[in-house]
């Protein structure tokens, strides 16, 4: 990612920082107080602000204000724009435009056509044009809310926005007066606001990040690797997203509706149809934290009230497909990724459409007991998933504002962001209690280099012991009635095997094993004491050379050799 | 990650018949890696960052940072560096509170009125822990709490900003002296004045004040440093010096009189002090070679002015001197050459006067010599007519045409020659109509 952006011209003394979630349903806007990120409320009190502007009498509104003119007011109201910036009208997909402002193609540049003045002509507004105006109201929050003016911003997009998306996003923002001064990947964001909790510790995980829009889903797998994270995988859907949840209960209410009053459909009578969607919206909204909801509509069509009641398990029940795209969409980037669940350390879900509790359940059943499946209804700790993208952003805005943008831009120079990972896993040999030979890894596959780590073995016996550092590569072993060890290469075919299995045979049971590759060295310290402790430190170089240092610890002297460069 | 990881299984045990080298077996490398893209961003992306842009390895960046980190400590350290305490400051009672040197009490010497607040905070609370009553009386001493209490007076006075500036004021051991004259001959002018007005500076109510800068200042500087000096706002007082006045109502008037007799002495002291830097000011620009040097320079800059207003006067003068002289040639030369003219034209006029008499005698000669165109002797009638008849046609031609009727004439000594000459000429005459018929018939 390099970003040839920044407005030169703010100092990093002068700057005021925030992070921006800019979503294609919501936007939240974030800073840091003292080191911790805090999300922004705008000055209706939302702290997840819906992207639409709307213009009313030459007036504009924004977030909920305007999104409740989609009622009245559709024709001059924009929605889902950040998904056209820097897109032709050809690849961009209006759906979701439908009951509001329709993009228009003027002169290859995607438009609005909307009425923003008192008098006169509506006029043709482009998408960056409507971007600029949207994100000036989202900084004119935060510095009400800072009491600064605001400067400078990190913004997260999506891992498949292209380099005309970010270079148009960068300029609808400076047209903002609005120093971009980096542009994140949403799930790197999203792992960065867990990872830096004070109460996190930093260890060598594999998260998959669940990003759960309203218009789209975006799922990742990251390799966090002693603080330096690598995206290993990602898919993008379209498909199942919140608007599909909405979707649903929408045909349910109005069945419900046709029930009682026969041939009349809300659905089609557009403003009928708007009402409909926003009320379905906050029921399923409700449906995340109660069980209870209540469809409530004054003249849903043809001046008749409509009011139901649905509980969260006919929910769940009519979005079933829905809920199962989600797992669908996780389980197929893990296996793009060429890893299995049990790889999995961490799901983090983010995400206004995460708050359903049933997305995370379900998640909850495909991984094993030992993923901490991070969403608010699995997890007690877990952040609120519509927040993490905007903290996470927030927080990288606090540790680079004090950087010219220059040095910026050559730290995130692909010369200094693409290195070689290591396939397989380093680690020294140990002996189990029935006397096996077991892996113990130090360095995690998918390690970018340099890298160091350090591990304290255990010498019990003391006297002289034996170091030996080989490579390491994991297979899913699976237990069956017939216990059957299958390799590392055919492991992709197993998963979807073994999920149809472990539903059907409860006795199956698959763990995750090391298989000892090649050695790399051989170490000999002597002389342990008993009960004594090795220290084992091995540093891959950038040019995968690596060193290898081992003494006991506390004692003198050690050992230390080196490997060349493959 | 510098943190190592615990690992609770043992490692193998050293076969009996394993060596190596160094104990050291390198046996194969690395066998499978990829190129992937880190994502830039958090702590420890710009961690990575600074090792791969600066090229350290972890244990280089380790320990640069660690560096840097003992570096500020070792700062914050050395601010903390205690003086040596005087035994003799240690002996002061309290009482005699303004007589001593709050700041040499907080063991705050070096820094005077620049000590910051949170200095002298960070002082005080070392010296309590170290002079508190109760730790004395631990160790067995006596209860003699007259330092701490010099201590606790001395923060009264430091933490409150205008009773420092009281005693800033009369911190003589703040001032630094005027290098004598001797003293700043050696060279180090400058800096020996520089550091007095440094220590100056510091009543002054204007913040920044200018600085005394060197012998390469430009003539603004100086002058403005110049300029604020003699215009000096000071904030100095002399109220830490007053007399006590007494607290009892008592005596009003003894109380009275001693504020006034107060009051007229910081008065006095001001003024005194005032004089005092007025004459430092004049003794150091005395001293001042930028004054002179730029004195110099004004005068040459002047000179030059008035030494080319002086030959541009001389020039003009000259120039004015050489036209007249020539006007004057000129003048002169055209008269002589009219003079010339004139005697020339007056000579030819005579010489054509003369050539006209000479002619007009050749004229009379030839009637004359023609016996007045009588035959035997004439009759003076005759001679009178006919001389009358010359004039008359001498009169009616002009110079030219006598001369040219006397070179007819001239050499004619035959009467009818003469008479034919005479005849031809009074016919011409005739015919141009200067005679009349009838006219000079005489000579006709």
């Amino acid at each position: 990612m390099a970003e040839k952006s920044a407005t030169p011209g703010v100092a990093p003394g002068d700057r005021c920082a925030i992070g921006i979630s800019f979503g294609n349903s919501y936007s939240s806007i974030a800073c840091t107080i003292d080191d911790s990120p805090v999300v922004i409320a705008n000055e209706d009190g939302d702290r997840q602000i819906p992207t639409v502007l709307s213009y009313v009498d030459g007036e504009e509104y924004t977030g909920n204000q305007a999104k409740a003119l989609l009622v009245r007011n559709p024709k001059n109201t924009a929605v889902a724009f950040k998904d056209f910036l820097g897109q032709d009208f050809k690849s961009i997909d209006p759906t979701h435009c439908h009951a509001a402002a329709h993009p228009e193609d003027k002169n290859g540049t995607i438009s609005f056509t909307i009425q923003d003045q008192v008098e006169g002509e509506p006029s043709t507004l482009s998408v960056s044009e409507i971007s600029t105006r949207y994100l000036r109201r989202l900084v004119q929050s935060a510095s009400d809310y800072i009491g600064k003016k605001v400067t400078s911003a990190v913004v997260t997009v999506p891992t498949n926005f292209g380099e005309k998306q970010r270079d148009a996003l960068i300029k609808a923002a400076q047209a903002a007066d609005l120093e971009i001064l980096q542009l994140v990947n949403e799930p790197i964001a999203s792992v960065l606001a867990y990872d830096a909790r004070p109460e996190a510790k930093l260890e060598d995980k594999i998260v998959v990040v669940a990003d759960l829009g309203g218009t789209r889903s975006d799922v990742a797998v990251i390799a966090s690797r002693g603080g330096l994270y690598t995206l290993l995988a990602t898919a993008h859907d379209y498909e199942f997203a919140g608007a599909q949840l909405d979707k649903v209960l929408m045909d349910h209410f109005a069945k419900e509706f046709m029930k009682k009053n026969a041939n009349v459909d809300p659905r089609e009578n557009a403003k009928s149809l708007a009402k409909l969607k926003a009320e379905s919206e906050a029921t399923k909204k409700a449906l995340s934290i109660g069980t209870n909801a209540n469809f409530s509509v004054e003249s849903l069509a043809e001046g008749i009230d409509f009011q139901l009641t649905i509980n969260r398990l006919r929910y769940e029940t009519i979005a079933r497909k829905v809920f199962e795209g989600f797992n669908r969409l996780v389980e197929g980037v893990i296996k793009k990724a060429g890893l299995d669940v049990l790889d999995i350390d961490e799901v983090i879900l983010s995400g206004g459409t995460s708050h359903t509790p049933r997305i995370a359940s379900n998640l909850r059943s495909i991984f094993p007991g030992t993923t901490a499946i991070l969403a608010p209804s699995t997890s007690p700790t877990a952040l609120n998933p519509s927040e993490l993208q905007a903290r996470g952003a927030a927080l990288q805005a606090s540790l680079i504002q004090e950087y010219e943008s220059d040095d910026i831009d050559q730290s995130t120079h692909p010369a200094v962001t693409t290195v070689n990972h290591i396939s397989n896993a380093i680690g020294v040999l140990t002996v189990s209690e029935d006397g096996e030979e077991i892996f113990t890894p130090i360095i995690a596959p998918e390690t970018a280099v340099p890298a160091r780590r350090t591990v304290h073995v255990e010498a019990k016996d003391g006297g002289n012991v034996l170091v030996k550092v080989v490579e390491g590569g994991t297979h899913i072993k699976v237990t069956k009635p017939e216990p059957k060890v299958k390799e590392n290469g055919t492991k992709e075919d197993d998963d979807e095997d073994s999920d149809f299995d472990s539903e059907e045979e409860e006795e199956e049971h698959r763990e995750k094993i090391w298989k000892i590759g090649s050695t790399l060295a051989e170490a000999a310290i002597k002389d342990v004491k008993k009960g004594g402790k090795v220290e084992v430190a091995i540093t891959v170089g950038n040019d995968l050379s690596v060193i290898i240092t081992t003494r006991e610890v506390g004692g003198k002297g050690g050992v230390r050799g080196s490997l060349k460069a493959p | 990650m510098a943190t190592a990881t615990v690992v609770s299984r043992p490692l193998l045990a050293l076969p009996a018949d394993w060596s190596a080298e160094k104990d050291f077996k390198p046996i194969g490398s690395i066998t499978a890696f990829t190129q992937r893209t880190i994502e830039p961003v958090g702590p420890h992306f710009l961690a990575h960052a600074r090792r791969a842009r600066h090229k350290r390895t972890f244990s280089e960046d380790d320990r640069i940072q660690a560096q840097e980190r003992a570096q500020k400590v070792e700062k914050d350290e050395e601010s903390e560096e205690s003086e040596a305490e005087d035994p003799m400051m240690l002996q002061r009672e309290a009482k005699d509170w303004k007589s001593q040197d709050h700041y040499q009490v907080l063991g705050l010497s070096k820094y005077r009125w620049k000590a910051t607040e949170d200095q002298i905070k960070r002082a005080h609370r070392k010296k309590v822990l170290k002079h508190h009553p109760d730790k004395k009386a631990a160790q067995g001493s006596t209860e003699d709490d007259n330092f701490f209490k010099c201590i606790q007076k001395a923060t009264e006075v430091l933490l409150d900003p205008v009773k420092r500036r009281q005693f800033d004021s009369v911190d003589e051991k703040a001032d630094v002296d005027p290098p004598s004259k001797k003293e700043a001959a050696k060279g180090n002018y400058y800096k020996l004045w520089s550091r007095v007005f440094k220590s100056e500076a510091r009543f002054s109510k204007q913040q920044p004040v200018p600085v005394f800068g060197d012998e390469n200042s430009t003539k603004e500087d100086v002058d403005t440093f110049y300029n604020f000096w003699y215009n000096f706002d000071s904030w100095r007082s002399f109220e830490y010096l007053d007399e006590d006045v007494p607290d009892d109502n008592e005596n009003r008037d003894q109380k009275r009189h001693m504020e006034r007799k107060n009051t007229n002495a910081r008065k006095k002291k001001k003024a005194e002090d005032n004089a005092r830097l007025r004459k430092m000011l004049d003794d150091c620009s005395a001293g001042d070679e930028r004054i002179k040097k730029f004195r110099q320079e004004a005068n040459a800059a002047k000179n030059k002015k008035r030494l080319d207003k002086e030959a541009a006067e001389k020039k003009a003068k000259e120039d004015a001197r050489l036209k007249k002289e020539a006007e004057e040639k000129a003048a002169k030369e055209a008269e002589e050459k009219a003079k010339t003219d004139r005697e020339a034209n007056k000579k030819a006029k005579e010489a054509a006067k003369n050539a006209l008499k000479k002619n007009k005698r050749v004229l009379r000669g030839s009637v004359k010599d023609a016996n007045y165109f009588a035959g035997g002797d004439a009759a003076p009638a005759q001679i009178d007519a006919v001389l009358n008849d010359v004039e008359l046609v001498q009169g009616k031609i002009d110079a030219d045409e006598v001369a040219a009727l006397a070179g007819k004439l001239n050499g004619l000594t035959v009467a009818d020659e003469i008479k034919a000459v005479w005849n031809a000429e009074v016919k011409r005459l005739v015919d141009a109509g200067k005679l009349k018929e009838g006219e000079a018939k005489n000579l006709a």
